[in-house]
């Protein structure tokens, strides 16, 4: 097994950093982390008045936010850190978007990283910035520095009882040299007085009253609104078209066909209707008179792909890992068990559908972008107009919700492209239907397990099968297939012990665009893992949460398996924290009225760990989930309301794909188009949820992700111990619960 | 002829070239530059666009501009100079936005419930909230909001002692 190999999401963000470029070759990535770390090394650091921290001499405090704030919370989070290194009097802080400059910021947004990667390096910038304002205050006092501090937006001599301000200090300041971030005092976070405090959201008034501004609220003078005709096959094109009829729709203004991007960009080309207004321009669409050449694709359907992971799981797949031999223990084991765990496709769906304004001129360019990726949507806009990168300004917008569907490039392409073709400014804009089928989605996955116990209820075997359209084999370029460790997660390095341990992996093959949704591969892997150890509970006749205690064993720290360099390792003590605290906030003990049940997870993503306690039944023949129980773990909480919030989120958005409705594919294309035939979850069938957050001291790790993996299972162990049925492919289906 | 209604409490005549045909939510956004009211799905299924009509909440995507002729139509900027909406000091307080996108359209789907019930029931909120989806899952921020909007209205209005 070759690790270097592996792609998976936290590599790519770092190779994405680097620019669109180095994006397919980024995936060799050996070549990229030398690439990485010269870069590193060459890298003086900033003025970090320049780069994070405007002060004017009014004393107006500018924070500048690299990240992109797609509801998560950056915007909020990552200036608290600065704000707390610096002793600003946070109630005076403003935030702004920084522009797009990869030689300063880490933009990429996404992998749950942005408080746990921006956390050293904003405290460093912080930190830096206050020991300058420190320096020059002790100058202008003509004093030793040591007996000055800094408190409350500005620099104070105890002794001498005076204060100088920041913004009468920022001046002189900024002139001192720049001390080295690698050594600068950080503040003792016993004093901290920002950071793990409640604290409201910093875009909250803007988001209430309508003026914030999101990617599609740009508007920029002589633009025209775009809406493209994309095949409905994947890897379908235009054979040919008539555009006469489209162009007689009033207020149409230009017709234009673009081509497909490949890798990188994974386009699907089309015919774009331009017109003064986004409504003429999806009537001009519909006039459109276009022949569609399929392409190879036009079979595929997931009846035909259920085929093949079946076929596929009847076959030993490439071996993810090995230890001891599953396959002997199963054999001799009295006591074994199989199920088979099926998810299909699913949609980011984002509330905001995809758009991108783009203006290309002969000297520069300009781009409103709701993007996850800024550095790559630079690049993308530089490729297509011939510019260099630096001519290119990209405005990060605020989103309505990524999700990891606005890492991609692909609306980013086609707007350069359309904006390339007319001379003119351009939003391309995408209707619900095509954010509907022309998404990057999550995989569809087919696993096969099996399971032993001992003589004393331990685990004797675990083997896990996947069969799966691999996110990885879709960037790949050489087309070899792999033993996918990044399908797995945390399913290749499971908390229960067992001797006995096979993973294996067959790649599905598909036309169908796969991408990062909401948690990844954890998905599903928190899933198959916390249904599948649910199974041995019963098959033991244990209860649920002392099953999982007990296989954990002793305290121990297991290596990311996926990940061994840079992953943290899983803490079985952490986890058995958040799944003891989850069960006694639930009352796990305490009887439930009859028909109910209680189901319990508990997982490791993006370095947190999470646990859940779901009280669910069976109304109306359809799963209700009346209440969750969560305990999180994400190291040191920055804001912990911001915390309790992501959690929140992520429940509703796993019960979404656990409980509604599935991407189904049928000649090639997406079935469903819009929020009719694919439903979400609304007001009436949120459950109560708790979200328990452990302060911890350690780093801060993940968090707009790990509250996902979790739902599905407690749910469905729930049902179980509600009806006695198991769940096993989702979304639930009625007859499963039948 | 020319369409005229009132917006925010204004008089609003519409070029004579927009069509009578073009959805309410196109007229604000492309046609007149308010782009507080979102783009969602555009076909009455999510609540992104919603505004009130004469004061009820309706679903701006699939309104014809020419229907709101002579009537009255309130958007989210229209709801207060300065978000100090009851429902949006609440929705403030309990921090409800994420990536904010549905707010809009939850907003005026909320005002135009308490509107008319000035303190509405759970059941009265699951019902009210129906058409509104939230992607990012803010429903048990917004129920409180609500709640808590109609408390400070009912405070606001009892007479001092
Ligand atoms: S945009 Fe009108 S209901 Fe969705
Ligand atoms: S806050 Fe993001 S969709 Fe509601």
């Amino acid at each position: 097994m070759s690790p270097g190999l592996s792609v998976n999401r936290r590599e790519f963000l770092k190779t994405g950093a680097t620019g669109g470029a180095a994006l397919v070759i980024g995936f060799y990535l050996s070549d990229v982390r030398l690439a990485d770390q010269a870069r590193d090394q060459e890298k003086k650091p900033p003025n970090p008045f320049d780069a994070w921290v405007h002060i004017g001499k009014d004393n107006r405090v500018t924070l500048i936010l690299g990240k992109s704030e797609m509801g998560q919370g950056v915007y909020t989070a990552l200036p608290m850190i600065l704000a707390e290194e610096l002793s600003l009097d946070w109630r005076k802080v403003k935030v702004e978007q920084a522009p797009t400059n990869p030689a300063i910021y880490d933009h990429g947004t996404g992998g749950s990283g942005s408080v746990a990667g921006s956390w050293l390096p904003l405290r460093r910038a912080g930190s830096a910035a206050r020991e300058m304002l420190i320096t020059a205050a002790a100058q202008r006092w003509n004093v030793v520095r040591d007996t000055c501090k800094a408190q409350n937006g500005g620099v104070l001599h105890g002794a001498r009882k005076d204060f100088l301000t920041y913004g009468e200090l920022v001046e002189d300041a900024s002139k001192l040299p720049i001390p080295d971030f690698n050594t600068v005092p950080l503040k003792n976070s016993d004093d901290f007085a920002i950071v793990g405090k409640d604290t409201p959201r910093l875009d909250a008034r803007a988001k209430s009253s309508g003026a914030a501004k999101f990617g599609i609220d740009s508007r920029v003078p002589g633009m025209l609104y775009a809406v493209i005709a994309r095949c409905p096959v994947f890897g379908g094109k235009v054979a040919k078209f008539d555009a006469t009829k489209a162009k007689a729709v009033p207020d149409v203004r230009e017709v234009v066909q673009i081509e497909s991007v490949g890798p990188g960009a994974f386009t699907a080309g089309g015919v774009a209707v331009l017109a003064d207004n986004s409504w003429a321009a999806t009537r001009g669409r519909a006039a459109l008179e276009i022949t569609w050449d399929e392409g190879p694709n036009a079979n595929e359907s997931s009846d035909s792909l259920r085929h093949d992971c079946v076929e596929n799981a009847s076959k030993p797949g490439k071996v993810v890992r090995n230890d001891g031999d599953a396959d002997a223990a199963l054999a001799s084991s009295s006591k074994k068990i199989e199920a088979v765990y099926e998810f299909p496709f699913a949609p980011h769906a984002t509330m905001e559908p995809m758009n991108c304004t783009v203006h290309i001129r002969p000297d520069g360019a300009e781009a409103w972008v709701p993007t996850q990726g800024p550095q790559w949507a630079q690049s993308v806009i530089a490729g297509v107009s011939k510019l260099p990168p630096e001519k290119v300004v990209v405005h990060t917008t605020l989103m309505g919700g990524g999700f990891g569907r606005r890492y991609q490039a692909d609306f980013v392409m086609e707007a350069a492209q359309v904006a390339k073709a007319v001379g003119k400014p351009v939003m391309v804009l995408w209707t619900r239907e095509d954010d509907m089928q022309h998404d990057f989605y999550r995989p569809a996955s087919y696993h096969r397990m099996w399971g032993a116990l001992d003589a004393q209820g331990n685990l004797a075997a675990w083997k896990h099968f996947q069969s799966s359209t691999s996110i990885a084999a879709m960037w790949r370029q050489n087309g070899t297939e792999q033993a996918e460790n990044g399908e797995f997660g945390t399913a290749a390095f499971i908390p229960y012990k067992s001797a006995n341990y096979r993973v294996e992996y067959t790649l599905a093959k598909s036309g169908v665009p796969r991408a990062w949704w909401r948690s990844v591969e954890h998905s599903t892997s928190g899933f198959v893992v916390e249904s599948f150890v649910d199974e041995l509970a019963a098959a033991a006749g244990v209860d649920p949460l002392e099953f999982r205690l007990r296989l954990m064993g002793d305290d121990r720290k297991i290596e990311d398996f996926t990940n061994p360099k840079e992953g943290k390792p899983l803490d079985t003590a952490r986890l058995k924290g958040v799944l003891k605290l989850a069960a006694e906030k639930a009352g796990w003990s305490k009887p439930l009225p009859k028909g109910l049940g209680r189901g319990i997870a508990g997982y490791f993503s993006f370095d947190s760990y999470t646990a859940v306690v779901a009280e669910a039944n069976i109304m109306d023949g359809k799963v209700r989930v009346h209440r969750l129980v969560y305990a999180v773990d994400c190291g040191r909480p920055v804001n912990p309301d911001g915390v309790r919030a992501q959690v929140e989120s992520a429940a509703i958005y796993g019960l979404s794909a656990a409980l509604h409705d599935a991407i189904t594919i049928k000649g090639g294309r997406v079935e469903q188009s819009n929020f009719g035939d694919y439903e979400m979850p609304r007001m009436a069938e949120t459950p109560k949820t708790e979200v328990h957050v452990i302060m911890s001291k350690e780093e801060p790790t993940g968090i707009g992700e790990p509250g996902l993996p979790v739902v599905a299972p407690a749910v469905c162990n729930a049902i179980f111990a509600a009806t006695g049925k198991r769940i096993r492919r989702l979304p639930v289906r009625q007859e499963d619960l039948a | 002829m020319a369409i005229t209604f009132t917006l925010n409490g204004k008089s609003q005549t519409l070029p004579s070239d927009v069509s009578p045909e073009m959805p309410l939510l196109w007229v604000l956004r492309d046609v007149l530059n308010l782009t507080g009211t979102k783009f969602g799905c555009g076909m009455a299924f999510c609540g992104a666009c919603t505004v009130h009509l004469n004061g009820d909440a309706i679903r701006s995507c699939m309104t014809p501009v020419s229907s709101v002729a002579g009537k009255r139509v309130t958007t989210i900027e229209g709801l207060s100079p300065d978000a100090s909406h009851p429902v949006q000091r609440a929705w403030i307080e309990e921090d409800v936005p994420q990536c904010g996108y549905c707010q809009s359209g939850q907003i005026m789907s909320a005002t135009a419930m308490l509107a008319k019930k000035s303190n509405p029931t759970d059941a009265d909120i699951d019902e009210a909230m129906s058409g509104n989806i939230c992607r990012c899952g803010t429903y048990q921020r917004i129920r409180k909001a609500i709640h808590r909007a109609a408390a400070m209205s009912a405070a606001a209005k009892k007479p001092a002692a």
